[in-house]
């Protein structure tokens, strides 16, 4: 090798880390440069809103946010968008981490279809449900129900449930359990005394992610309620009457618990998608 | 009093047979050792007497009570894990206390006895520790300690020290005999690792392909190896073998020497062990291929009448690639195995 070929690797090597340097800053750009402005805009006075050019500081005036609240039905819908929400995770839960500790556990046929299925469920484009599923509430009286979108969400968040918890089952060697069984648990107690206290934190993360999917949806929210708007669908409804500065206000009171409570579980998601690509 | 009885076990994963009618009594405060290559059966067979494993046909008896219809919990045993299997989310203590805290033992005697187990296997010093902090070797140490707590009548290791490395390995090998042994319990003991097994067995069971083949002392299994198997897997090197051909009237010619063996006309093999040959004035033509001084002894490869063949000699001895060797087997160590059956033949 000679001099010159060391000199052209490394030049190429260099190119190569800015190339990868530019990539990595036009993504971030991508994500953080909307958020940016809705953030400056929600911190603006009404009337800087509306004007141009902006600022690029923000002026910490809560005016539009002071408004926002303020606004007719815009709490009540921040109340209802909660509740389901909450709703939405207590149910995938339940349902989806027993689902995750079987795939996890046990040899059974049709194991491989199952975890297809399972995000399959994701594949059904929601507007092409939603109304069958609208005609099928008002006849059982779920519709404009929180328990009723609520149970629309789980749906949605189920797949999720169930492939964070697999695979948070599998990182539990089977032997911790055995090791219980052979200390005098039953496999109810060897559950709860040894894999529920590790799996704990990720159950909470995946609880947070069902959160996070129902307080986003806003389709079938806009659909199955009427009088019960959850924020989402409340925003969607009044984008036409509602001011600038309270779109930005409600988009980042959107925004904002969705972005720090992903951020909070990453280390989550990235192990369900490691287990889902396999 | 624990003596386990293992009664026409069987145990088959779909097609697949892992154990084929296996019959084995362990007596009380025994130590058995169960060795094989790896997929021979042997955990499988172990973890059907702890219960983690159902057996497909057979019975499993302990301390003369049927158990294999019983749940893990409910057999009298304590069992250590390959990789330890030490709760991460508790500390030592309560790791070693883990079964007597699910038998509700009063907290004073927990404490005591995680005390006196924890000194038994020197870790008092780690008590409040967790797992992620303790070597391969502590948490060993752990999981052993966790299972004697229990008093069990029966203590099932599954390959315990395949883990840890050589030097430890011999360490943790002597320190659990003796706890073992002072314990009073009957011992069921996985392992590969023959030298652990002859070094800490009352009774070794070697299995091959979901068989016992020989279930017997250790020096019995060394001496007299009742199969071809077990005289090719123990022993390192392990034995020599030769085609022998009969000559009638108890004489058999090997490799062109003439040698007193079995009454029979069948054709059989003529099995050494390394160490029991001798160099000698009359004995079997060996043509040395490889010379290997291990510091105690030499270890010569060589070539008898086309086949491999090993000797163990003094190391003193200089010999050199393409010597010719003249080599004596002692004759009241040489073994004979039938080759259709692959048994041995008295």
């Amino acid at each position: 090798m000679t001099a010159t070929d060391v000199s052209t690797g490394a030049a190429q090597r260099r190119s190569g880390h800015y190339l990868y340097a530019a990539s990595v800053a036009l993504l971030c750009a991508w994500v953080l440069v909307p958020l940016y402005f809705l953030l400056i805009n929600t911190l603006s006075s009404p009337d800087t809103v509306n004007s141009f050019p902006k600022p690029f500081i923000p002026e910490f005036d809560w005016g539009s946010l002071e408004f926002f609240a303020g606004y007719d039905g815009m709490l009540k819908a921040l109340k209802n968008s909660v509740v389901v929400a909450v709703l939405t995770m207590i149910m995938s839960i339940a349902v989806g981490a027993p689902a995750g500790y079987a795939l996890s556990r046990f040899e059974f046929r049709g194991k491989g279809l199952f975890r297809m299925l399972v995000l399959l469920t994701r594949a059904f484009p929601l507007p092409l449900l939603a109304l069958p599923l609208a005609v099928m509430f008002i006849r059982t009286g779920l519709d404009d129900t929180a328990i009723g979108l609520a149970l629309v969400h789980t749906t949605l968040a189920i797949p999720f449930a169930v492939l964070i918890t697999f695979s948070l089952f599998s990182g539990i060697p089977i032997e911790l359990e055995e090791a219980a069984w052979t200390l005098g648990c039953t496999r109810f107690t060897a559950f709860t005394k040894v894999v529920l206290p590790l799996i704990l934190p990720g159950i909470a993360a995946s609880a947070i992610f069902a959160f996070v999917i129902s307080w986003n949806e806003v389709f079938a929210a806009a659909v199955l309620t009427i009088e019960n708007r959850t924020l989402t669908a409340f925003l969607l409804a009044k984008l036409g009457e509602a001011p600038l500065h309270l779109k930005f206000a409600g988009g980042f009171i959107l925004v904002v618990p969705a972005l720090v409570f992903i951020f909070a579980v990453r280390k989550y998601l990235f192990a369900m998608w490691g287990i889902a690509n396999r | 009093m624990a003596e386990i009885q293992i009664k026409g076990v069987a145990k088959s994963f779909g097609s697949y047979t892992a154990l084929h009618d296996i019959n084995l009594t362990i007596q009380d405060q025994e130590f058995m050792v169960l060795l094989g290559a790896s997929g021979c059966g042997k955990t499988t067979l172990l973890r059907i007497v702890a219960g983690l494993e159902t057996a497909t046909t057979g019975e499993v008896w302990i301390g003369g009570k049927r158990v294999d219809h019983l749940p893990p919990k409910d057999r009298g045993i304590a069992m250590v894990f390959q990789n330890y299997a030490v709760f991460p989310h508790l500390t030592v203590f309560e790791n070693i206390g883990f079964g007597l805290r699910m038998k509700k033992v009063p907290n004073d005697e927990v404490k005591r006895r995680v005390e006196r187990t924890a000194g038994l296997m020197h870790i008092e010093q780690l008590l409040g520790r967790y797992s992620g902090e303790l070597s391969g070797g502590q948490r060993q140490r752990v999981a052993v300690a966790r299972a004697l707590a229990m008093e069990p009548d029966v203590i099932l290791m599954d390959e315990p020290l395949s883990n840890l490395d050589a030097l430890l390995r011999m360490e943790m090998r002597a320190e659990l005999k003796g706890v073992l042994a002072e314990s009073n319990t009957t011992a069921i003991y996985v392992t590969h690792d023959q030298v652990e097994a002859m070094s800490m067995a009352d009774r070794i069971s070697v299995m091959h392909q979901g068989r016992i083949v020989q279930a017997a002392s250790p020096i019995e299994v060394y001496r007299n190896p009742a199969a071809e198997f077990v005289a090719g897997f123990i022993g390192n090197p392990p034995m020599n073998f030769l085609p022998a051909t009969p000559q009638g009237a108890g004489k058999w010619a090997v490799a062109g020497q003439v040698l007193d063996g079995p009454q029979t006309q069948k054709a059989l093999k003529f099995a050494i062990r390394p160490e029991d040959l001798h160099l000698a004035g009359q004995g079997l033509q060996a043509v040395a291929k490889v010379i290997e001084p291990l510091g105690a002894h030499l270890l010569v490869t060589c070539e008898v009448d086309g086949a491999l063949f090993r000797a163990v000699l003094d190391s003193d001895l200089s010999v050199k690639p393409g010597d010719t060797l003249t080599l004596a087997p002692q004759s009241d160590r040489i073994r004979w195995f039938d080759p259709e059956t692959t048994r041995a033949v008295a």
